[in-house]
């Protein structure tokens, strides 16, 4: 039986701009951030390992991943690196339980909402882009 | 952090791209409001000239078209969930004429507003899709209805502005 899931892959185009908009705009948490050495793993030389999550869910690891080596080839990366600055890529859903607050304080930071704030039957929905390109649902889902 | 040179020539031209989806996101986020090619190009940076020729590269089709679409699609939203008139619809989404609006409804859906309506209706509710995913992986692509307060300012319609021709 799978019982959830712990770890999920963010295309960013810098991970160094990318830990800043997740922790200071949004407020995640750093999970991990550290750096890969070939002793550890061969082949992985400086891949660094940088994962967030919401506060209030420890046991997910949001892995915001640069696309090159050793992840993908370079073809790949190129690939990957115009499809997130297009703004391809959703990257989620996002709760909230205040999505019309949250949304004020977000906006207040200057994240980008390409909706505000609206009335669905399943809730209140916002989306916004995060500093890469790439969008979330942000959703106070009813009877939760 | 520096990019390394063998990284380089395989970048793509990522604030290129980030300037166009700007624009994008102008018409996906303010299509209810008098939107003209200066302003969208502007949002981007672009000339206007450049600016449709680099949009429809890497979009697919020209911004115009693309804000036609959009416009179009909410209206489609609209009619299938929305309590309002075909005209009010209309004036929502960004048209000032109900007979261009019918006129690229028609070419765009196959059938007329009031037909799409009365299909949909017939049909039952929507599907049970989160709206954002509809949003965002359509394209052109429902959204959340607008907030009232679009309907203060003026709503004209540029896109058969011969010119304002994205």
């Amino acid at each position: 039986m799978i019982t959830g899931l712990s770890h999920t892959t963010v295309w960013v185009l810098d991970q160094n701009s990318a830990k800043n908009f997740y922790t200071e705009k949004l407020g995640f948490d750093v999970r991990d951030d550290t750096v890969m050495t070939n002793e550890y793993m061969p082949g992985t030389s400086g891949f660094r390992w940088l994962t967030v999550g919401p506060k209030r869910q420890p046991d997910l690891r949001m892995l915001l991943a640069e696309p090159k080596p050793p992840m993908v080839d370079d073809e790949s990366a190129k690939a990957i690196r115009a499809l997130v600055a297009k703004g391809a890529f959703g990257a989620g859903v996002l709760d909230t339980d205040d999505c019309r607050k949250t949304y004020e304080e977000l906006r207040k930071k200057g994240v980008q909402f390409l909706q505000e704030p609206a009335d669905r039957p399943y809730g209140v929905e916002a989306v916004f882009r995060d500093d890469s390109g790439n969008w979330f649902s942000l959703t106070e889902r009813k009877g939760r | 952090m520096e990019t390394p040179r063998h990284m380089r020539a395989l970048m793509p031209d990522v604030e290129r791209l980030a300037s166009l989806r700007a624009a994008k996101d102008l018409m996906d986020h303010s299509y209810s409001e008098e939107l003209d090619l200066d302003a969208i190009a502007g949002e981007a940076g672009y000339s206007r000239f450049h600016f449709v020729r680099s949009f429809r590269d890497t979009y697919g089709r020209t911004p115009r078209a693309y804000l036609s679409e959009r416009r179009i699609e909410r209206a489609r939203e609209l009619l299938r969930t929305a309590n309002l008139t075909v005209t009010e619809i209309c004036l929502l989404v960004g048209f000032s004429s109900l007979g261009s609006f019918s006129a690229r409804f028609k070419e765009n859906v196959g059938v007329s507003p009031s037909e799409y309506r009365e299909r949909e209706i017939a049909r039952g509710g929507p599907p049970p899709i989160p709206g954002c995913f509809v949003l965002m992986w359509s394209t052109p692509t429902p959204q959340l209805r607008r907030s009232p307060r679009r309907q203060d300012g003026p709503i004209v319609d540029r896109t058969n502005s011969r010119r304002g021709e994205p």
